[in-house]
Order: structure tokens, then C-alpha cells, then sequence
């Protein structure tokens, strides 16, 4: 279960979240949705304690972001605008850096696990600065997945992915609500939002303006009402 | 769904990687994987370093080309000119060339945003903080270890002893741990390059006088004895501030 009450965060004088309320069930997966500077990516920074709030709180698993960070990020996968992987290094010396910070004894298995999962087992010693952003993006994913968190947090993922690559993703989506496990999502298409979410929460200047389940959204109402960019709805 | 099973199991089960308060405990399994952790980051620094050679070529090439200058500038062939100012050629050079490494070794960190990847891991703030200082000693002490042969050739001055030895590896102590966290702060800034020696150079001016002076009594003849003094201020310097680096580093890192 992932709690946020009363969130604010500002950076300066620019107040991003003004007391932003929302609860994410365990088993779910919620959609967030809103304009740029609604304050969608700093909400998943603050839940991924990368960012720290002014006031207000929010608890992941019962334990607050703010208090118990190394805890927290044991429990959680994140996938960022940002692949966040050395470029360097191969795609399998990536993961298996990863794997030590995250304290797996012998990851080799999990790895090649998680490769074929996203079908890169076959880039696996490939530097990862000689792939596309989309392929990055893949190995993103993986690594957040190889600590088995119980909720991901990924923040406009599909941006940069191919069809197959999408495909990947909702399958991934789709198998943590299967196994009793969270997602929350950042998109600017609300299509594909609609499509794996159970509920979605559109914010509007820092705050929660709708929270319902996905079933009960008229995609047409949303996009009047957020002003969505109508042109990604045209790539799907 | 193989993602949910693997052998490892789960972030809902304790992981290995220590956390602050598993460090807090002392016990001496969690010191051993802190260990681990702090020369994983070190080794995987030393590993894109290896690949991109982008670090070592800026402090060696900057620093043999300072001593280069020097010998054109200064006559040290009179006298005692190469024991006046050989001491600090030496330690002023490796400190000017330590800041271009060092600048270039966080810019490397933060522009895959790997640095906020690194933060995404369950491992405490200072350990990452240790590694990366880790690091940067090792890219500074390679850097000593090539620019060494040639300033006791260019300033003709006998500089292998057991003494220099001890000099070095505090001076690389305290610049690595002071520089990594002023890395981390300028790295952000947008002028880096500028601020990074306007915050770094000052602070680590008793370590530089501490340097330069032990090794002039070391050219000069002097015993332990005589050196000793420098070299328990070098000492002070790097016990307070690997400590105070590694506390601030942590609220350096917040958003």
C-alpha cells in the first residue's frame, strides 16, 4: 500500500505539490496523468527518495520515504526519464553492479533472467553507449527488477520503446498486479495509461484533481479537461 | 512471471546490501559487505577508467606538464634552487592537476544521471561517498606513481624513500576525500570548472603546507623526527575531514 498525505514540495519560489492526497492499493496499478509541471515526476521522486518533500507525508509498505529510505529502496524497482546506466560498461557488467548494491550473493541466474525477459540476452556484452535509447530503456527496466521489489515506480516508460518493447512493458505490468504487487506510472499517453491501469489520479498544479478507476474514465472528458497532447493519442 | 521467484528472492526479504542502521549495529558481517560495497564502486570507477583512460591522462599529463614548465622557469641547475622549490612544484602541481580529475571524475557520474542510479540502490549515502573517494585516490595515486619518476629526473632530487611514500598517501587521502565532496557539490553548479578550485584549494591548504614542508625536510636530510610535525598535521587533517566529507556528502546528495 502506498500512502501520500499532504504532500508539498517547492523548488524555490515554484511550489510543484501543494498538499497532494493519494493511496495506491497493493495488487494495483496506478496511472498518474497531468500536464508537464503537475508535479507527476517529482511525486515519483519523492517515492523513490531521491528527492525529499517539505512537508507532508508518504509511506511505501508502512514505511515512510522520508524516515526509512535504505528500507524503502530495498521494496522498490525505479525507472526513471534516464536510463541511468554506465555507458561504458557492458549491459550484463551493469546489472551485475547493480546486483552488488542491491546485496544479491550470486546474480548471474537472475540476470540472465531478467535479459531474456526483456529480450536483450542477446546484447548482453554489448557496451551499453552502442545501444539505442529504447534498448537502454529495456535494460533500465531490468534493473529494476532485479532485486524482486514489490512496487515499481516508472516514470514515462513507454518514451524511447518500440512496439515490441511496449509490449514487454505491459507484460511486465501486467504480471506485478498478478503476483499482489503495485505499479504507479507517469505517462503522457493516456491510451496506453488506460490499458494497464486499475485506477489512474490525474494531478493538476500540484494536487490530485480526479482519482478514479480506470474503467470509469471517458478518455475524451480527460483529454478536454488536462489538455493532453493530442499527437501522442496519434502514435499509438 | 520467473521475475516474482528467483533464487534471491525478493525486495520484501532483508537484502545484503547494509543500510545505516545495519552499519549503526557494528556487527562484523555488515563491516565486511560495507567493505565490499565501498571497492565495488571503487573497482567499477577504476574499470570506465580503464576504458576511457579520461581521468589518469588529465592529472598525469596536467602535472608532468607543470613540473615541465617549472624546470624552463626556474634555474635548477644554481645552487639549491631544485631543493627550494621542488617540494612545491611537486605538491602544488599534483593539487592543480587533482582538481581537473577530479572534476572529471563526478562530470562522468552525472551525465548518465548514474549517480541518482546509484542513489536508487539500498546502500547507505556514505558508503557510496567512501567508494567514490576511494576511487579518486586510486586515480590519484596512479597519477603520483607516473608523475614521480619524472619530477625526480627533471628537478634531479632523490625523492624514493619511505618518507615520500607516507607524505603521498596522506596528501591522497585528504585531497580525495575533500575533493569527492567538493565534486559533488560543484557538479551541479554551472560554472564547475570555476568553483570547484575556488572551494577545494583553500580547505585543503594545511594538507598542501603539511606536504610541501615535510618533503623539503626530506630533501633537506631530515629525520622523522623533524618531519614529524607536518606529518601529524597532514594526519589531523585527514581523520577530520574523511569523517566530515563523508557526513555532508549525504545532504549534498538531497534534491
Amino acid at each position: 500500500m502506498i500512502e501520500v498525505k499532504e504532500l508539498v514540495k517547492s523548488y524555490g519560489v515554484t511550489g510543484v505539490l501543494r498538499g497532494l492526497n493519494l493511496t495506491a492499493p497493493n495488487g494495483q496499478v496506478l496511472v498518474l496523468l497531468g500536464p508537464n509541471g503537475a508535479g507527476k515526476t517529482t511525486l515519483l521522486r519523492i517515492l523513490a527518495t531521491l528527492t525529499k518533500s517539505d512537508s507532508g507525508t508518504a509511506t511505501i509498505h508502512g514505511m515512510d520515504v522520508a524516515k526509512n529510505g535504505e528500507l524503502v529502496r530495498q521494496s522498490i524497482g525505479v525507472v526513471m526519464h534516464s536510463p541511468m546506466l554506465y555507458g561504458d560498461m557492458t549491459v550484463s557488467e551493469n546489472l551485475a553492479f547493480f546486483a552488488r548494491m542491491f546485496g544479491l550473493p550470486s546474480p548471474d541466474r537472475r540476470i540472465a533472467e531478467l535479459l531474456q525477459r526483456v529480450e536483450m540476452d542477446r546484447r548482453a556484452d554489448i557496451r551499453v553507449r552502442l545501444l539505442s535509447h529504447g534498448q537502454q530503456k529495456r535494460v533500465a527496466l531490468a534493473r529494476a527488477m532485479l532485486h524482486s521489489p514489490r512496487t515499481l515506480l516508472l516514470d514515462e516508460p513507454e518514451s524511447g520503446l518500440d512496439q515490441r518493447a511496449r509490449c514487454i512493458l505491459e507484460g511486465i505490468i501486467n504480471e506485478f498486479r498478478s503476483a499482489d504487487r503495485s505499479v504507479i506510472m507517469t505517462t503522457h499517453q493516456i491510451e496506453l495509461g488506460l490499458q494497464v491501469a486499475d485506477s489512474v489520479a490525474a494531478l493538476e498544479r500540484g494536487r490530485v484533481a480526479l482519482h478514479e478507476p480506470a474503467s470509469a474514465i471517458d478518455i475524451a472528458q480527460l483529454q478536454a479537461r488536462f489538455s493532453e497532447p493530442t499527437e501522442a493519442l496519434g502514435a499509438l | 512471471m520467473a521475475e516474482f521467484h528467483s533464487e534471491r528472492g525478493s525486495g520484501d526479504q532483508t537484502e545484503t546490501a547494509p543500510t545505516s542502521e545495519q552499519q549503526d549495529s557494528g556487527s562484523p558481517g555488515v563491516f565486511v559487505a560495507s567493505l565490499g560495497v565501498i571497492w565495488a564502486i571503487a573497482r567499477k570507477d577504476l574499470l570506465l577508467e580503464l576504458r576511457n583512460r579520461d581521468v589518469i591522462v588529465s592529472i598525469a599529463g596536467f602535472v608532468l606538464l607543470v613540473f615541465a614548465i617549472f624546470t624552463f622557469a626556474i634555474d635548477i641547475q644554481q645552487a639549491d634552487n631544485a631543493e627550494l622549490v621542488g617540494p612545491g612544484v611537486l605538491w602544488a602541481g599534483i593539487a592543480f592537476a587533482g582538481v581537473i580529475g577530479l572534476n572529471r571524475a563526478f562530470s562522468l557520474e552525472m551525465e548518465r544521471d548514474t549517480l541518482e542510479g546509484l542513489m536508487l540502490t539500498p546502500i547507505s549515502r556514505d558508503l557510496i561517498f567512501l567508494g567514490k573517494a576511494l576511487g579518486n585516490l586510486m586515480f590519484l595515486a596512479i597519477s603520483i606513481a607516473i608523475a614521480l619518476p619524472v619530477f625526480a629526473v627533471l628537478f634531479n632530487l632523490v625523492v624514493f624513500r619511505l618518507e615520500l611514500l607516507a607524505i603521498a598517501v596522506l596528501l591522497v587521502i585528504g585531497f580525495s576525500s575533500v575533493g569527492t565532496l567538493f565534486a559533488a557539490m560543484s557538479v551541479r553548479v554551472r560554472a564547475r570548472e570555476i568553483m570547484l578550485p575556488l572551494l577545494f584549494l583553500p580547505v585543503v591548504a594545511p594538507l598542501l603546507l603539511a606536504s610541501i614542508e615535510a618533503t623539503a625536510d626530506l630533501v633537506a636530510g631530515d629525520s622523522w623526527s623533524e618531519m614529524s610535525q607536518w606529518l601529524q598535521l597532514a594526519i589531523g587533517f585527514d581523520i577530520v575531514f574523511v569523517i566530515v566529507s563523508a557526513v555532508i556528502f549525504q545532504f549534498i546528495l538531497e534534491d
